[in-house]
């Protein structure tokens, strides 16, 4: 600790004002407050602070993702085994799981951060900890087998053109780990749907790597008559994105960021009653599969509870209301399901149902805010 | 039977250091000063010069766009110094005081023979006016308004703050005078407000010719902004009076003695101080005293006022004309090695992030240290926590920092102070300077109105 103390020190002079190295103290500041909360005191207000700031609030959605990330990289080494019918065991699973998930996380936060680097460096602001959310996010919603210059480019796409053009971190209008999954998913249609990329190994053998969704949207085979149970997809032992398929994991997520404060429950908890009722709605009428597959399944399979949990409670996107949250919770919940049982050829709507209200957003604050000023307004007369 | 009204926002932070109930004596200042800066918003004009001398009471300056308003020496002494700052602003008026205080004589009044103008006229010339403010702006109050209602909050709920039940102990009847002068300042209801989570003095639940109500709840329910809000909110050109109990004791004081005594009760609280007590001084006297062989060693910070809303001073300074709390805390300046990962058991947050959520009732020991730097705006529904105000906080924020005049009225900028704000900067992740901001935002809002 003083060691490492000591070399940032010697290494200070270089970055600081009139240092070689000046135009790089964004760089230098990163890596110093990384390692040594800052020995900032108040200059004003409040003599007291809490003790919470941007990286702590960061550190724990991430650390509310390790569940969802451990059986991710389980079922990555379960998925092939069983793809290749080959026996296993749980450490084999995982350190298989671990070889295929470590280069996409490696390429997401090796890609994002430079760009994040280059920004702050170029503008001379501090750099921001929300990548450290959407480097992690990024490749648990990819599929296992996407190729990694694809991912790199798909994380350019979501910092540059989701974040840094609006003015970074704060200030972007839509989601960007989502933003770069949408950029694939309409630039690189076939390796972002199907049955090969879901799971590893897939379409050897004839094995069919495809996804309860998009088996439910090919419209063969109602829910019934599926390969998987309720417990698979409870549990998550089937194929999909790295990290959603298991439901279990993704509530342990939630609960951490409930319990913390760091997530809003009323985001999640309206999420999931939207798309509930209205899987229930669309049972009624239930002319496709998709339409007839039990409601409380719909929020089981694809990427609707991790999008719920993860996805739209992105504070900087989503709605900044009480109020607001719960109307922006209930639409994504609607929409995804709409999105799901009408269009076949985009069975994951969840996706774009949460960049559809993340654009909305600003306009459901508006009208909460706007009943307000009516109120006061109203005091008066 | 008093009306109630709970609160169910709000965030008390435990902290160690409050004042044992006690009386501690202490030798008298050397030095008093006055300082034209307490006052929001004043230009000071001077009425003595270096070298004279004055009792208490004697004028030192006024306001330079309202000759009338007074402000006195709170002692008998001699004028030593005028320290200026940039562009000749007044700073301070350093007042070496006698040994036996001398005290102007001004006229003595019972409350039912005296008009409301000729109070206010005695007020105004003994310099015990300042005492009344005025909402919107925390600024002195303009004594040719007619404000709407009158407020006293008889309690603070910010931590390690004075208690005024103690502080005010025996006082019944004292309190009762200042009242009496104070009723006939407005056409409206004069309103006493008190602790609902506590039972308060006789002083304050048998005050008569107020309207009492009680409020319960965490910090802010003492803020008196808070209690207007939900007693009787402010409207765009609304005028509300507030005074603290300690200023209705000197009110008493000048009618009934005839004399500018503004001697009183403050609390020396902080975890850097080794007997946090209650020490009876006079408002603009130095504190070096008080802290003399009572503080810990160490880089400390001395405030002035409570730990939320005080003015930074340093061992020579001076209790400020509104303060009756001085606070010393550590300065807390070091870096802390990977401290955003590390479990922090003793860490206090209002949120669930670190693990001294286990032991919610401990009470915590916290320095200046701001516990991350500055970044933008990104979780939402913190400030909202602890403003217990139908108010969208990070709405208006945003407005003030964009000086949108008519977005801030429209969202309730005439309600709000700094100090109902002091919460959410507390809590604030991104570490923005709400006080600032808000602060910054009603100047602006006051020089465009006038």
């Amino acid at each position: 600790m003083k060691l490492v103390k000591n070399i940032l020190e010697s290494v200070k002079p270089l970055f600081i004002k009139g240092g070689k190295l000046e135009k790089m103290y964004p760089a230098y500041d990163a890596f110093e407050t990384f390692l040594f909360v800052p020995d900032h005191t108040t200059k004003s207000g409040s003599h007291i602070r809490d003790a919470v700031d941007l990286k702590r609030t960061m550190a724990f959605v991430v650390l509310s993702l390790i569940p969802c990330i451990i059986f991710g990289m389980w079922n990555i080494g379960d998925q092939y085994y069983s793809a290749i019918s080959a026996e296993t065991n749980f450490l084999n699973n995982l350190i298989f799981g671990f070889w295929k998930f470590l280069p996409l996380l490696v390429v997401s936060y090796a890609v994002g951060l430079s760009v994040e680097f280059a920004f702050a460096i170029s503008r001379g602001h501090s750099v921001n900890e929300g990548y450290l959310v959407t480097g992690m996010l990024i490749p648990l919603i990819m599929p296992v087998d996407v190729p990694l210059w694809m991912l790199a480019v798909s994380v350019v796409f979501a910092v540059v053109i989701g974040k840094e053009v609006f003015g970074g971190t704060g200030m972007n209008i839509l989601n960007p780990a989502l933003t770069a999954r949408a950029f694939l998913f309409f630039a690189y249609p076939s390796y972002m749907s199907g049955d090969k990329v879901w799971v590893h190994g897939a379409g050897t053998d004839g094995y069919s790597g495809e996804t309860i969704l998009g088996a439910l949207a090919s419209n063969t085979s109602s829910w019934d008559n599926l390969k998987w149970s309720f417990n698979d997809a409870l549990i998550g032992y089937i194929p999909g994105s790295v990290g959603e398929t298991s439901f279990i994991a993704i509530i342990i997520g939630a609960l951490i960021l409930i319990f913390s404060g760091v997530g809003s429950w009323r985001i999640i908890l309206s999420t999931f009653l939207g798309g509930y009722l209205t899987a229930l709605l669309f049972n009624l009428w239930g002319v496709n599969f998709l339409m007839s597959t039990p409601a409380h399944i719909h929020l089981l399979i694809g990427g609707f509870a991790f999008g719920a949990v993860f996805m739209s409670t992105d504070p900087v996107s989503g709605s900044q209301t009480n109020k607001g949250k719960i109307i922006y919770g209930l639409l994504i919940g609607f929409f995804a399901i709409v999105i799901r049982v009408f269009n076949p050829a985009y069975p994951e709507g969840m996706m774009l149902a949460i960049l559809l209200m993340n654009v909305f957003a600003p306009l459901i604050d508006h009208y909460i805010v706007d009943a307000s000023i009516k109120k006061r307004l109203q005091r008066i007369n | 039977m008093s009306k109630e009204i709970r609160l169910k926002k709000g965030l008390n932070i435990n902290l160690l250091g409050e004042a044992d109930k006690v009386y501690a004596s202490v030798k008298p200042s050397e030095r008093y000063v006055v300082k034209p800066t307490d006052f929001h918003g004043l230009t000071p004009k001077l009425a003595v010069k270096v070298g004279e001398k004055v009792k208490a009471g004697s004028t030192l300056f006024f306001n330079k766009y309202n000759d009338k308003v007074n402000f006195c020496s709170p002692v008998s002494g001699e004028v030593i110094d005028i320290v200026r700052g940039a562009k000749r602003k007044i700073l301070e008026l350093v007042l070496k005081p006698d040994a036996v205080i001398e005290y102007e004589k001004f006229a003595t009044a019972s409350a039912k023979s005296i008009s409301r103008e000729q109070i206010i006229d005695s007020m105004l010339k003994a310099g015990i006016w300042p005492f009344v403010r005025q909402k919107p702006y925390d600024i002195i109050a303009n004594p040719t308004d007619m404000p709407k209602a009158i407020f006293i909050s008889a309690f603070n709920s910010a931590p390690l703050t004075i208690d005024n039940d103690f502080a005010l102990y025996g006082m019944d009847e004292l309190f009762q005078k200042g009242l009496d002068y104070i009723v006939k300042l407005t056409n409206g209801k004069t309103h006493l407000n008190i602790d609902g989570n506590t039972n308060p003095s006789t002083v304050f639940t048998g005050a008569k010719g107020v309207e009492i109500t009680k409020i319960s709840g965490a910090h802010p329910a003492g803020n008196v902004g808070v209690q207007i809000h939900h007693i009787n909110p402010i409207n765009k050109g609304d005028i509300v009076w507030y005074l603290q109990p300690q200023d209705v004791i000197a009110i008493a004081r000048l009618f009934t003695e005839g004399k500018y005594d503004v001697s009183r009760i403050v609390a020396l609280s902080g975890s850097q101080v080794k007997k946090p007590k209650y020490y009876r001084t006079i408002a603009g006297a130095k504190i070096a005293n008080l802290l003399l062989d009572n503080i810990n060693e160490g880089d400390n910070r001395i405030i002035s006022g409570d730990i939320l809303t005080g003015k930074h001073i340093d061992v020579n300074g001076t209790l400020g004309f509104y303060d009756t709390t001085i606070t010393v805390i550590e300065e807390g300046r070091e870096q802390e090695f990977l401290g955003w990962i590390l479990p922090g058991l003793h860490k206090f947050s209002s949120s669930k992030t670190f693990l001294s959520w286990l032991t919610p009732s401990k009470k915590y020991s916290l320095n200046a240290n701001m516990h991350g730097e500055e970044r933008a705006y990104v979780m939402t529904g913190e400030y909202e926590k602890v403003l217990p105000m139908d108010i969208f906080p990070a709405h208006l924020i945003k407005a003030c920092m964009i000086e949108d005049i008519e977005l801030m009225e429209n969202l309730g900028i005439y309600e709000v102070s700094p100090e109902d704000f002091a919460l959410c900067e507390f809590v604030c992740t991104s570490k923005i300077e709400v006080q600032t901001i808000i602060r910054n935002a009603l100047e602006l809002v006051r020089k465009e109105n006038s």
